[in-house]
């Protein structure tokens, strides 16, 4: 892009007194695979003159499992779980991500309370792993308390999730034209509960953070991504968001009825380290706005698409009672849902950004290729450019506000 | 919605011999490989598709000509629709494909990525190297000939060689999903185990 990235002045301040103070010295320093601050297996590979970054080199694939690949060979269905363990802090949401997908290519309308599950669940996937996120960029500064009360409440919320689909952490909820069950009795009652006592408890948790001494000298003017660069190197969801660009998929494209829910889309000033962490935490105020309309107007009819029988499988009594459904059962389960040969690309606003599905289908129950659009992929690649010049400890910073997951970014 | 319309026909008319694409959602192009970075630019710069979304490759299969096709997702963040264009790649099994980082510099990591899955050469790319899989594996794991289960490689390190005494890294998934090796082994004995065997909870360890 044209405009020339200009970098943060505390970074160069200290650059400019670190050389006319030390005698530096000029090092390497990898970082990673197994560092506390890169969250999983991410390495970065840096070139230091003293304590200032002149290079950084970041090295993925350590969590590399092919899931691509593993998709040419299996059926829509049977793709659900490996989606689970794309962005695993935010299960639910990837796996909505991928129906909605499929079903584009099928041309499939879901039912309306299909839909609302899907918000429901993607907006609580949201807030789980915004928690996370902020717990764990507390640890990364050195603020720990953030950490044990943001945990307390993905607790609750992976009660839900487990009362919800069986599974705290791997969900699979999702099946192309429908969810795997319909939402237990009394459940959205207990999510409404939730969301209630969670409010005043994150004004809490981001209270710790928000005006604190050490948390701002650690993360304000640190690490900032101008505009033409969040745009210029793909980056999305909270981190182009923190750099002013107010592009939300949810609001911009609505997927899933959002078009029927009223929230704000939050948007960072300057795009520091600081700004992300701001938008996330108001990002979970408005995802339980949503959760809550979603619930007063939960709709009721159908959880799957009734009418797709050879894409969603019929219900379980049926098949072990009925000789109709008993062969559409074995149709679906042994050739997979019947999709029409096309290309469809879809993105849905995950958690940590846009995360993207572009299937090419040759017809059939097997997709011919598919491609993973990861968010935390394309968030990464800005890494070479925006460390450079900053101090060591800012790296940790900034990796943190980046906010990603590897098992996304190297699928 | 018509300005995007009206700017792809505008773009067609410019570039004759850039042609409609059979597509399910979004406006699609295929576009000659040589004409793909002008159309592209123009694309970002006159009809408003600022944001490089995606760039990928489809495996048209073995023997295809041409083999490879690159696909790229432009997404506009003013009118705020999706555009896809697609360009064959010139060359079979060495397919090439001009480097799109001039425009985008996000695009720098998915061309690796490409390029490491496929094979695919980026021409003008500033530092093209595998991205996912190590520098020196020697195969590109996406095409279609490779098999799901994974090809037997040598071990990169020799560290890892001399202290192992193991030369290769086995083929992943040989034998299928769940199956530690194939053929007559034993499937206790495959199982991952302890390197000292000497000893375990019904036998002491030796002073």
């Amino acid at each position: 892009m044209a405009t020339e990235f200009a970098f943060p002045e505390a970074g160069a301040k200290a650059a400019s007194a670190a050389e006319q103070e030390f005698q530096t010295e000029k090092m390497s320093l990898s970082m990673g695979p197994s560092h506390p601050s890169t969250h999983g297996v991410l390495r970065l590979q840096m070139d230091l003159d003293g304590e200032v970054v002149t290079k950084c080199e970041p090295v993925i694939g350590y969590l590399h499992r092919g899931d691509e690949k593993i998709a040419e060979n299996m059926t829509y269905n049977q793709f659900v779980p490996y989606t689970d363990r794309l962005d695993y802090l935010a299960p639910l949401a990837n796996n909505v991500a991928y129906a909605i997908a499929v079903e584009k290519l099928a041309k499939l309308e879901v039912p309306e309370r299909c839909q609302a599950i899907r918000v429901i669940s993607c907006e609580l996937a949201r807030i789980s792993s915004h928690l996370l996120g902020l717990g764990a960029y507390g640890i990364d500064v050195g603020a720990w308390s953030v950490f044990l009360y943001s945990f307390t409440e993905r607790e609750k919320l992976y009660k839900l999730f487990e009362e919800l689909t069986g599974a705290r952490f791997t969900t699979s909820y999702t099946r192309i034209g429908g969810v795997a069950r319909d939402v237990p009795e009394g459940w959205t009652d207990r999510v409404n509960a939730f969301c209630d006592q969670f409010l005043p408890i994150l004004d809490e948790i981001l209270a710790l953070l928000t005006r604190n001494k050490i948390f701002m000298d650690r993360t304000v003017g640190v690490g900032v991504i101008s505009k033409a660069d969040a745009i210029g190197y793909g980056l999305t969801g909270p981190n182009l968001r923190g750099s002013g660009v107010p592009l939300d998929l949810r609001k911009d494209k609505p997927y899933s009825g959002y078009q029927n829910y009223e929230f704000d889309v939050p948007v960072g000033a300057t795009g520091d380290c600081y700004d992300r962490y701001l938008v996330r935490g108001e990002e979970m105020k408005q995802s339980v706005r949503i959760v809550k309309q979603a619930i007063a107007k939960f709709p009721k009819g159908p959880w799957y698409a009734t009418e797709a029988k050879r894409i969603f499988g019929p219900p379980k009594d049926k098949v072990l009672s009925s000789m109709e459904e008993l062969i559409q059962n074995f149709m679906l389960v042994t050739e997979g849902p019947q999709m029409p040969a096309g290309e469809v690309y879809f993105e849905a606003e995950n958690p940590k950004g846009a995360l993207g599905f572009f299937v090419v289908s040759r017809g059939g129950g097997v997709p011919y290729r598919l491609k993973i659009r990861a968010p935390s992929f394309c968030n990464l690649s800005i890494l070479p450019k925006l460390c450079v010049n900053t101090m060591v400890s800012d790296v940790v910073s900034i990796l943190g506000s980046l906010d990603f997951v590897m098992g996304e970014c190297d699928r | 919605m018509s300005a995007p319309a009206d700017s792809l026909l505008a773009l067609k008319q410019a570039h004759p011999l850039v042609t409609d694409r059979p597509s399910l959602d979004h406006p699609a192009l295929d576009v000659p490989a040589d004409q793909v970075v002008t159309v592209l630019q123009s694309l970002r710069d006159q009809a408003g598709f600022d944001f490089l979304v995606d760039l990928t490759a489809i495996d048209q299969g073995e023997g295809a000509s041409p083999r490879f096709t690159v696909v790229y997702h432009l997404f506009s963040t003013t009118h705020l629709s999706y555009v896809r264009v697609a360009t064959a790649c010139p060359g079979g099994d060495d397919a090439t494909a001009p480097s799109v980082t001039g425009l985008w510099p996000g695009a720098n990591w998915h061309e690796r990525e490409a390029f490491d899955m496929f094979g695919i050469r980026f021409t003008g790319h500033p530092d093209l190297r595998r991205i996912l899989m190590w520098e020196g594996y020697p195969h590109h794991p996406l095409r279609k000939e490779f098999p799901l289960a994974g090809i037997e490689t040598t071990l990169p390190d020799l560290e890892v060689v001399a202290e192992t005494g193991t030369k290769v890294i086995a083929a992943p998934m040989a034998g299928g999903p769940f199956v530690a090796s194939p053929g007559e082994i034993n499937l206790t004995d495959a199982e991952p185990r302890a390197k000292d065997e000497s000893w375990n909870e019904r036998n002491e360890k030796p002073e």
